[in-house]
């Protein structure tokens, strides 16, 4: 909301405090201001290499160089057809400024003009915008001659004073500006940019940040006095009132102006309207729109005339109903809208007149031609119109201000007020009374309070006394009954509620007052509560620390991906899909961390090596239920196994065992023990030859493997094989660690090589398994250090070649070793056929 | 004789100064005070010499002998080092060479910062709580007390989960972590439904909302927030734990404010400021020339969100506050685009 100062001022006295001093205030109290914006009033001083503490744009005026003046005498210029040559007054002296304004040019030639016009005169050397600029460019006047003529100072627009974009002509002021007097002194200002928050829709209105302000600095607040006079026959007898659905329509209220006369709004209500946003149209919108800033209600005016030719000159009945389906409206905005049964609609008995709080028709509208004028102010349910507004895409002041909540009590505030200004810059005659339908008005909210509440939730020490004083200001009734204070909310106030929930409203309300930077800072007295750790969220930063020194980079993807994406590598048949997605790419929550890291991996496809992971869940539908969320870990490695440098040039690329290796170094890094590798052929994503599924005594936690080539054409990858792992968190998780070390031995190990060839269909798993089984517990350690294939041992065979380690808790001899050789020889030759390599 | 030892001294001395290796040295010694060397010679002539004679040239000879083998040793000294220093010279490296690296691996950003944050405020009795990510609106909203179709769930744009017909109840992407604050508050209070315990907690995860992905804007990002519930918790004991939190993260010099917010789950509702760790508080764009910066949301837990977690709000108050890692990394770090935390570019991932 745009909020010129100079309006807030007309219900506060803020003299001593400054535009930014004003702002922080009202930041500090939850009315946060965005920017300020300066047309006229002075800019608070940059220091050296500082900002200013908002956001800050605009214009101040120069108070020597900017002033009153009024325009006596408009001549043709002697060599310009479009240019004039205005006589002007600028209290000290005549000035002779050149214009082609094109409000003034109709005027050329007349003269000396029968009353003076008043303008905002730039005396040379004044700095103000360049009007023909396209944004906002700084100029100083200087001295030129433009066709023979001096020109060295000008009567200004709005756009080269900063107050609109508005350059078609230059300000006319009203008639009763000051000549001589400092621009700034007669109408500098500086516009506040405030975000209402959804529970402060109260305070979208000149009045409700007067009244925050006045809380806030002690100082009074001004309200304006609504009194006018009337005449002529009362409204209430005119015009009546129905309405057919009170819970959406709780209030309204109808008031009659006679004989307008529909001309522009005086200068300075325009000039008002334009800073806080609001383009000016004549003086009976320009009331409405005025009174909705000042007070909160949006209001509407009709052309009472278009309203009585339509009840056939009888009396006017206004009907609220909701619309029926399919029912049509033309808005003022020209637009034909096809309604439904959840807007609400002001009707006559004709048919509807306008969309309930968001926006007029066309028909009754005012015009030009606009006699007589019957303004309305009522109360919609907040629910229904933001339902409305949204669903027309209607966002407008009115709406803003009704879908959050407007007091029914400002209907009839609002229509006074409007009518109030109708009167004085119309010349129109206020009807008497107002036909007003309150059928459901709010339930009052009354809340006690004690000294002890306040202790007990915001922690300070004040006396019934001191909390009275602190809602007063925000007219808020306080009575105090003995231990007790009895606070009743204001007439404009709906967000106040009763019991336990009222209490936190006044709560609120209170440390507001009070000053959340006053508040004392402590440290809880609470007891401790029951300790419940999280087991999962521990286990699982375990496992990402053991991959991170794997040498693994961790991601994170995207939740929301597209079945299309996943199903280049795995395909489900269902989704959780989203009922609105921002794109057709992401409207599906992901099933697979095996595509999230395949994604990675193809985002990164130019760099030399990757090695990553991924801990996440996926999400399983359940129809119509929440889905599972069960927690996955991928791993995805590919590349170059090395990391080239300017002496290694080259390296080989990772392969299974690699992949492998991390996954044993994981697995014994959680003290996994009973783990087996088989071979699985059947997952389709991966290489039939080259992948193994990971059992856990006989639970089955992963598989992994080298991508397979179709499925890696698919992505736009390296020519390196990809190898890609799965795994399921929560299957591994619930596998027991065994704990426990094998004792350091004291006595020097016993080394011995041994290999051995066998049929190439015998897994290297069943060697090792049968010389640990033989070895038994002097054998340490089994490390199979080269593999090989040649014709030395002939076709379908190979020879595995192990390094043993014996060790013993007392020295062992060559012939224990020996001893022990010679077993395991015999078992691997009786039972797998092998043959000593010699 | 005497004079046959002078010129074989002097002769072996000239002849050692010309000396320059190893090889030169070896032959110097054989033809110098080897064993049929001049000067060994003298030795062996020295029975020869009549008995006067013998001790006066067996002294000189010692002494001759002596002063060549110092000679040699000087000299076979001498070699080595310069060798010694040759080798070494010849060795030198070129130490602006790049270092070998190796693979390494790295957590990814959000949870280097989840941890940093955790860590601070596991010290300070807050225990981790994780909860589901797609949730119901009930937990999302009504039961923190958005009731349908109110206008603070304009804060908040949802992505909804097609799910059939399920009334004011459909399925959605949690927009916040504090659907958590509700299981966890339920979840507590069943230990003893009469006396509920106190909560500490820190609600770490992942959130959605309906956003275009831009620089400024992401359809997904982490919260954590953090509760405290119990039966003496005050807006005074808020403002000392976020100040003692924000001194932890930011330094023992961190500056806050609080500034009135509004959500509709805490009253008072508020919004702690720390004030610019880049300018100091003299505003910069960080900062938007503020001097502050908005680190986290915060309040009063609202008495119908106690009531839904099954803690009576006439007995039990409690406090609860929102942040975003995400956010804390791009000031930190200065980074001006959120679109790089999903991106999975390791060319940014591995700048952490």
């Amino acid at each position: 909301m745009k909020l010129p100062i100079s309006w807030l001022k007309e219900y506060i006295d803020l003299d001593g405090l400054s535009v930014e001093e004003i702002a922080r205030k009202l930041t500090l109290a939850g009315l946060e201001v965005d920017e300020i914006k300066y047309a006229g009033l002075p800019m608070p001083a940059k220091r050296e290499g500082q900002r200013h503490e908002f956001k800050t744009s605009g214009l101040a005026w120069d108070r020597d160089k900017i002033v009153v003046a009024e325009i006596r005498q408009v001549n043709p210029h002697p060599n310009a057809d479009r240019l004039t040559l205005l006589d002007l007054f600028d209290g000290e002296q005549d000035q002779v400024v050149l214009t082609g304004a094109p409000n003034i040019f109709h005027l050329k030639g007349a003269g000396k003009l029968p009353k003076p016009i008043k303008v905002a005169y730039a005396k040379e050397g004044a700095t103000i915008y360049d009007g023909h600029a396209d944004g906002l460019a700084l100029t100083t006047l200087k001295r030129a001659k433009i066709r023979g003529v001096d020109s060295y100072s000008m009567a200004c627009s709005e756009k080269e004073l900063g107050i609109s974009e508005d350059h078609e002509g230059i300000i006319i002021l009203d008639d009763d500006a000051p000549v001589g007097m400092p621009l700034v002194d007669y109408m500098g200002d500086a516009v506040l940019d405030i975000s209402i928050l959804p529970n402060m829709a109260r305070n979208a209105n000149v009045l409700g940040v007067a009244r925050e302000l006045a809380a806030l600095t002690g100082r009074e607040l001004k309200k304006p006095v609504i009194e006018y006079r009337t005449t002529g026959e009362s409204v209430e007898h005119l015009v009546s009132i129905e309405i057919t659905e009170p819970e959406l329509n709780p209030r309204f209220v109808l008031g009659l102006i006679r004989n307008v006369e529909i001309k522009p709004s005086p200068y300075q209500i325009q000039r008002r309207l334009r800073l806080a946003g609001i383009r000016p149209i004549n003086n009976i919108v320009d009331a409405t729109n005025y009174a909705m800033l000042d007070q909160g209600e949006p209001l509407h005016a009709f052309d009472y005339d278009v309203l009585k030719a339509r009840a056939g000159g009888k009396n006017v009945k206004i009907i609220t109903r909701p619309a029926v389906d399919g029912e049509k409206l033309t808005t003022l905005d020209g637009v034909e809208r096809t309604l439904t049964s959840t807007n609400v609609l002001v009707c006559d008995e004709k048919g509807p007149l306008s969309m309930a709080g968001v926006m007029g028709g066309a028909e009754s509208e005012v015009t030009e031609k606009t006699r007589n004028v019957l303004l309305e102010g009522a109360a919609w349910n907040f629910i229904n119109i933001r339902k409305t507004a949204n669903q027309h895409n209607l966002p407008s002041e009115a709406s803003f201000r009704f879908s959050r909540g407007v007091h029914p009590s400002l209907a009839e505030t609002g229509v006074r007020r409007g009518l109030q200004l109708m009167a004085a810059w119309s010349g129109g005659a206020i009807a008497p009374g107002l036909v007003d339908s309150y059928p459901l008005p709010p339930n009052e909210s009354k809340v006690t309070v004690t000294a002890k509440d306040v202790k007990r939730l915001l922690g300070i020490d004040l006396t019934l006394e001191q909390i009275a004083s602190l809602l007063t200001p925000l007219e808020f009734k306080c009575e105090i009954t003995d231990t007790r204070l009895l606070v009743t909310s204001p007439s404009h106030r709906l967000d106040m509620g009763e019991g336990v929930v009222g209490l936190a409203d006044v709560l609120e309300e209170v440390a507001r007052s009070y000053g959340y930077d006053k508040l004392p800072e402590t440290h809880m007295a609470d007891a401790l509560p029951p300790q419940i750790g999280n087991p999962i969220h521990e286990w699982e930063e375990h496992v990402r620390d053991l991959l991170v020194n794997l040498g693994l980079q961790e991601i994170v993807s995207y939740r929301l991906t597209s079945p299309e994406r996943e199903s280049r590598v795995t395909t489900f048949d269902d989704y959780v899909t989203l009922a609105n997605p921002i794109a057709p790419e992401r409207r599906v929550m992901r099933r697979s961390l095996a595509a999230s890291v395949l994604e990675a991996a193809e985002k990164n496809a130019r760099a030399d090596s990757i090695a990553l992971f991924e801990i996440g869940p996926v999400f399983e539908p359940r129809p119509g239920d929440l889905p599972r969320e069960p927690r996955k870990l991928a791993l995805l490695m590919t590349g170059l196994r090395e990391t080239l440098a300017w002496d290694v040039k080259d390296s080989p690329t990772f392969d299974f065992y690699d992949m492998k290796g991390r996954i044993q170094l994981l697995l014994s890094g959680l003290h996994y023990t009973d783990i087996t590798y088989a071979s699985a052929a059947s997952i389709p994503h991966l290489h039939p030859g080259k992948a193994a599924e990971v059992r856990i005594g006989d639970v089955r936690v992963g598989v992994f493997g080298e991508l397979h080539p179709l499925v890696k054409d698919r992505y736009e990858l390296g020519e390196a094989p990809v190898l890609l792992a799965e795994f399921d968190l929560d299957a591994l998780r619930r596998i027991p660690p065994v704990y426990g070390i094998r004792p350091v031995p004291e006595v020097p190990p016993v080394l011995e090589d041994i290999a051995v060839i066998v049929d190439e269909t015998t897994p290297a798993s069943k060697v090792d398994a049968l010389i640990r089984q033989t070895g038994g517990k002097v054998l340490a350690h089994v490390r199979l250090f080269d593999v090989y294939r040649g014709e030395q041992i002939g076709a379908g065979k190979k020879s595995l070649a192990y390094s043993l380690t014996y060790q013993s808790d007392r020295t062992m001899t060559d012939a224990e070793a020996a001893a022990i050789r010679k077993k395991i020889i015999k078992r691997l030759e009786q039972e797998l056929g092998a043959k000593l390599r010699s | 004789m005497l004079e046959q030892l002078n010129q074989i001294e002097k002769t072996a001395l000239e002849s050692l100064a010309a000396v320059d290796d190893q090889r030169a040295l070896d032959a110097w010694r054989v033809t110098h005070i080897g064993r049929s060397s001049p000067l060994m010679l003298v030795f062996a002539g020295l029975g020869k010499l009549s008995k006067e004679e013998r001790p006066i040239v067996g002294a000189a000879a010692n002494r001759v002998k002596t002063a060549l083998e110092a000679a040699f040793e000087e000299k076979a000294r001498a070699i080595k080092e310069a060798a010694l220093a040759k080798s070494l010279a010849e060795e030198a490296l070129d130490v602006t060479l790049p270092g070998r690296t190796v693979h390494v691996g790295r957590l990814h950003p959000s949870t280097q910062q989840l941890r940093r944050v955790l860590a601070i405020l596991a010290e300070m009795g807050f225990q981790v709580y994780t909860s589901r990510e797609v949730e119901t609106d009930e937990y999302n909203f009504q039961f923190l007390n958005f009731p349908p179709n109110h206008p603070a769930r304009d804060m908040q744009d949802t992505f909804f989960v097609e799910a059939g017909e399920r009334g004011e109840n459909p399925i959605l992407l949690r927009t916040h972590t504090s659907p958590g604050q509700i299981h966890a508050m339920r979840e507590f209070a069943k230990m003893n439904p009469d006396n509920p315990p106190p909560i500490r907690i820190a609600l770490p995860g992942m959130c959605f909302r309906y956003e275009q992905i831009t620089a400024r804007s992401e359809i997904q990002f982490n919260q954590v927030e953090g509760l405290a519930v119990g039966e003496n918790i005050t807006f005074a004991d808020l403002k000392g734990t976020l100040n003692d939190f924000a001194r932890r993260m930011f330094g023992q010099g961190a500056r806050t404010r609080f500034r009135a917010s509004y959500f509709p789950f805490t009253e008072p509702s508020a919004e702690m400021d720390v004030e610019c760790f880049v300018c100091g508080g003299k505003g910069c764009g960080v900062c938007k020339n503020s001097g502050w910066l908005e680190i986290l949301g915060c309040g009063m837990v609202h008495p119908v969100v106690l009531q839904n977690g099954g803690y009576d709000p006439k007995r039990y108050s409690g406090y609860a506050w929102g942040m975003g890692p995400e956010r804390q990394l791009m000031l930190r770090y200065r980074i001006d685009d959120i679109r790089y935390f999903w991106g999975n570019d390791l060319r940014f991932l591995e700048q952490f």
